[in-house]
Order: structure tokens, then C-alpha cells, then sequence
């Protein structure tokens, strides 16, 4: 009794709309509905057929892992450097500590309407670049088709890079000054220690970053979508900016639901490839662990 | 140290330049914008600032995203520490299955939910109104905040409920006057997660909202980007002070959201 009085309305809220909308939402992408009125049309899977068909989705689908992909290759090491330099004492750590994390704590919403100002034509970044002698690399940086998605990646980039210094530096801190200092006296140099010692050890935090970044590029919507709707001509789509578009926007309702589903599936199945081949050795895999 | 120093220079360039330019450049006038906005604004123009401030739309968005925040921080974390406390501390049945099914929801993320979470909240009449934001805000807090309690609260030791048994008090209330005041640096992280999850969130009120006095703060960054489309002084400093609360709150908050961090990665 006592029990229940605990544990179930926590239960019930997270079942109703955490659980449930996913469950309900497998059955919407059977469908071809509007989201308004009842739900009749039966199609079976060609939702799903139909999204694998669409170049537009397909094109998005490879955005998104191009994007997950510059997040790991470029963000990873920028960070795992920064939080080695910022890792000893110095004058003004921890005011550096704070400006580093202060873009994550903005809203997505205001990082992107700032950043669409800030690039517009002859706006802030081209002058700028002119006044650095740079004018001749001035792009329309939101309305080429070529170099859009990596414009959203730079912004993104700015949002999210300081998260990962904040993490790494945390999980260095958690290191024992005692085996840096052993190692020393054992005849070890900087670069020894770092690479035989602290790297090992910093492990765990790293695999940890690598989750919280891919699950988080899997579903990237509010920067893209504020910055460019996913244009010009799908040339920044994100699989999320397309599952609003077509499933909200133009009401393909038990569409959009299929493309969230897709989305799931690729979060899944890295979650479960994840624990399968990189946490499993990790004691403080728990996150997963439970998970999967 | 010099290329401590060095890297630290760039960071700082990097990340506080543009904001402190979108704070002058929305304190100059559009003729300078459109030829110079690398300057001092010339001449200062701070009208831009008092008409958003004087004016209700900002204060509407800014209230608004400040009572869905507190609500669903508040719901995630009393019920939130209510079952965490079931299921840290006492032996049943299926303790460990739904402490797996809470934490599964790490991997449903309200992107992926956002298109069926409409239909439901449409169904239960809650369309363009705050708790049809504050309600699943609160439900997709709960992983998070699980994750963080539950260990938290098992590592507080046994013989400190024994001894509070023996005195007399019954589970309840070790629980409400023992645990939780013990559990306070972690309340606080997950407190905060909560809010800043709630207050950045902008595709579950982009869905919900219709009426414009109903939008939260991010919702309304956007609108009012596409109302004032070639106002663009205006548009930096309503971006300015949007920016500010998280700003102002993050000074403040830092070291825990750090330990939150943190607290994720040793599970």
C-alpha cells in the first residue's frame, strides 16, 4: 500500500506520456491519417516503404550521420585537448570553467536566431571575415546549398563543444593525483603519463560524451530547423527537421509518426551496438547497462 | 602554461565575442548594422531594449516558460524522489524491472515522441495550454532523475533507517524528515536538470501552443525573428534578454549542473 502510494504516480505520468506516445505512435505509422478525426486508412507498412523510397528522406537520414559523424571526428578530440590544456591549476580556471559552459545553457531557440542573425548576407561574420582580410571566403553561409549543413554544424558545434570540455574535465579531475605522481617517479614523461595513464582512465567519461553526443545528433531539430527549416531544398535536413515538416506541417500525420519511428529504430540499434561492443567492459556503464 | 593561456584566449573569443555582440549590435541603429556592426554602436540606441521591456510579449514569454519550469521541475522531483525511494530502498517484486523501465526512457527523447505525444495530449483536451507542456516535461525528467536518486539513496546507510525504526518513526516518515534532507545535493542537480531541460525546450510548445500569450520564451524568440523579420537590432536585443535568464542562472548554478555531469558518468 505504502508502496503503491510511492511508486505509482511517478509510474503513471511516465507510462502515459513517455511510453505511451511511442507505443500509440507504432500504430499511427500503420496508418494514413491527417491527426485529426478517426483513424481508419490502413496501409500497412508503406509508410515505411515509402520513406525509404524518398530521396528527400534518404538525404536526410545521411545528413544526420554526416552531422554525428563531424560531432565525434572533430568535437571529440577539440574537447578531449582543451580539457587536458585546462586540466592543471591556473589563473582564472574557474572562471574559463564557466564561460566554456555558458553556450550549452542557452536555449537552442536563441542560439539559432542569433547565429541566423549573425550570418546573415554582409552581416556580422562576413564583416568580420573583410575586416581580417578574409572577404574573398564570404558565403551566403544559410542559402548555399553547399555549405549550409556545415554552417548548422558550426553553430551546433558552438552549443554543444564546452558540454564535452565541462564532462572530460570532470572525469579528469576524478583521476588520483597519486598514479600521475607514481608515474613520475617511476621516470615517466608528460606525455607518458597522459597517454599510459590519464587517457586509460578517462575512458569511461569518453564512451559516456560519445553516447550523450549520438543520441543527441540522431534527433537534432531545434538549431537546424530555426536557421534554415532544413533549406534550401533539403539541403540541411535533419531526419527530426523532416518529421516535423512533412508530419506536422503538411499533416501526413501517420507519416511523420513512421519517420519517428525510423529515428527510434537508428537510436536503438546504436544503443544496443554501443553496449554490445564499448560499455560492456565499463563498471560505470550503469546508464546502459540498465538500458539495454 | 603559455599554451594554457593561449587556448584559453581563443575559447574565450570564441564563445563571449558573439554574445557581447548581439548585446551591442542590438543597442545600434539598422543603418549602422547593415555597414559596420564590428563597431561601438554609433549612436547608442537603447530604445530597442526599453520598448521590448515596456511592452507585454516578452514578460508573457518569459512568465510563461517560468511557470511550466517550476511545475515540471516540481512534479519530476517529488514524484521523481517518491519512487526513487520505493525503489531504493525497500525489497519487492519486479523492484529492478520497472527501475529498467524508468531508465529505458533515456532513449526516448521528446523528438521522437513529439507527433503521437500531440495526438494524446489533443485527445485529453490539452492543446494550447500549459500543462499540456509542463505535464510531458515532467514525465521525460523522470529517467534522468531516476537515474541520478536511486543510486544516491541506497548508498545511504542501513542501520540510519533502522535507527530511526527503532525510535518510532515509521518508513514515511524516515523518508520525508531523514532521506531527503540527506539527499539534497543530488535534489539539486536533478532540480536543475529538470528546469533548464524545461526551459530550453522548444518542439513540444512549438506543437502544443497556438495562442501567442500562451508561448514560452523559446517559442517566442522564433516568432518574433519572423515578425520583425527586417528589424534586425530589434530582433539581437529581444534575442539579448531572452538569453539573459539562463545566463544570470547559470552563474549561479554552474558547479552543480558540472556535478550532474559528472554524476551521469559515474552512474
Amino acid at each position: 500500500m505504502e508502496l503503491s502510494i510511492l511508486l505509482s504516480p511517478g509510474l503513471i505520468l511516465f507510462l502515459l506520456f513517455v511510453l505511451g506516445p511511442i507505443a500509440v505512435g507504432i500504430y499511427y505509422s500503420l496508418y494514413n491519417w491527417d491527426g485529426y478525426g478517426p483513424v481508419t486508412d490502413f496501409v500497412g507498412l508503406k509508410n515505411y516503404t515509402f520513406a525509404f523510397k524518398s530521396d528527400e528522406f534518404v538525404t536526410a537520414i545521411l545528413h544526420t550521420l554526416l552531422l554525428t559523424g563531424l560531432a565525434l571526428v572533430l568535437q571529440g578530440p577539440l574537447a578531449l585537448g582543451t580539457a587536458l590544456l585546462l586540466n592543471r591549476k591556473f589563473f582564472g580556471r574557474g572562471f574559463m570553467r564557466l564561460v566554456i559552459f555558458a553556450p550549452y545553457v542557452l536555449p537552442p531557440a536563441v542560439t539559432a536566431v542569433m547565429w541566423s542573425l549573425l550570418l546573415q548576407p554582409d552581416g556580422f561574420v562576413d564583416q568580420v571575415l573583410r575586416a581580417v582580410g578574409l572577404g574573398g571566403e564570404v558565403q551566403f553561409w544559410l542559402a548555399n546549398q553547399h555549405v549550409v549543413l556545415y554552417t548548422n554544424f558550426v553553430v551546433l558545434t558552438w552549443q554543444y563543444l564546452g558540454f564535452g570540455i565541462v564532462l572530460l574535465l570532470a572525469g579528469l579531475q576524478g583521476i588520483p593525483v597519486e598514479l600521475k605522481e607514481a608515474a613520475a617517479i617511476d621516470g615517466a614523461n608528460a606525455w607518458e603519463i597522459t597517454r599510459r595513464i590519464v587517457l586509460p582512465l578517462l575512458g569511461p567519461t569518453m564512451r559516456i560524451w560519445v553516447f550523450i553526443t549520438v543520441i543527441g545528433s540522431l534527433q537534432v531539430f531545434d538549431i537546424i530547423w530555426l536557421m534554415t527549416q532544413g533549406g534550401p531544398a533539403g539541403a540541411s535536413d535533419s531526419m527530426a527537421t523532416y518529421m516535423y515538416r512533412t508530419g506536422f506541417q503538411n499533416q501526413a500525420f501517420g507519416y511523420g509518426t513512421a519517420v519517428s519511428i525510423i529515428m527510434f529504430v537508428f537510436c536503438l540499434a546504436f544503443c544496443l551496438a554501443y553496449q554490445r561492443f564499448a560499455l560492456r567492459r565499463d563498471t560505470a556503464g550503469a546508464l546502459t547497462r540498465a538500458v539495454v | 602554461m603559455p599554451a594554457t593561456y593561449l587556448v584559453s584566449i581563443v575559447i574565450l573569443g570564441i564563445t563571449i565575442v558573439p554574445l557581447l555582440f548581439v548585446f551591442l549590435d542590438g543597442a545600434s541603429s539598422n543603418q549602422q548594422l547593415g555597414s559596420n556592426s564590428i563597431g561601438l554602436p554609433h549612436p547608442w540606441v537603447w530604445s530597442n531594449y526599453g520598448s521590448i521591456l515596456t511592452t507585454a510579449p516578452f514578460w508573457q514569454f518569459l512568465g510563461n516558460s517560468a511557470l511550466i519550469a517550476v511545475v515540471a521541475t516540481t512534479l519530476a522531483v517529488v514524484l521523481g524522489s517518491m519512487a526513487a525511494f520505493a525503489l531504493s530502498r525497500y525489497d519487492f517484486r519486479g523492484r529492478e524491472f520497472y527501475y529498467t523501465l524508468f531508465i529505458t526512457g533515456l532513449l526516448f527523447p521528446i523528438v521522437i515522441a513529439a507527433l503521437p505525444l500531440f495526438a494524446l495530449l489533443q485527445d485529453l483536451g490539452l492543446l494550447d495550454s500549459w500543462l499540456g507542456v509542463a505535464l510531458p516535461e515532467a514525465a521525460f525528467a523522470l529517467p534522468i532523475t531516476m537515474l541520478i536518486l536511486r543510486p544516491f539513496m541506497r548508498a545511504i546507510p542501513g542501520d540510519l533507517e533502522d535507527a530511526a525504526l527503532v525510535d518510532g518513526a515509521g518508513r514515511l516518515r524516515f523518508f520525508v524528515q531523514i532521506l531527503i534532507p540527506l539527499c539534497k545535493p543530488a535534489l539539486v542537480t536533478v532540480s536543475l536538470l529538470a528546469f533548464v531541460t524545461s526551459w530550453n525546450q522548444f518542439l513540444l510548445p512549438l506543437l502544443v501552443f497556438t495562442t501567442q500569450s500562451n508561448f514560452t520564451l523559446p517559442v517566442g524568440v522564433s516568432v518574433y525573428q519572423s515578425t520583425y523579420s527586417s528589424n534586425t537590432a530589434l530582433i539581437l536585443a529581444f534575442t539579448m534578454l531572452a538569453a539573459a535568464p539562463a545566463l544570470a542562472v547559470f552563474v549561479f548554478a554552474e558547479r552543480y549542473l558540472v556535478a550532474g555531469a559528472a554524476g551521469a558518468v559515474k552512474g
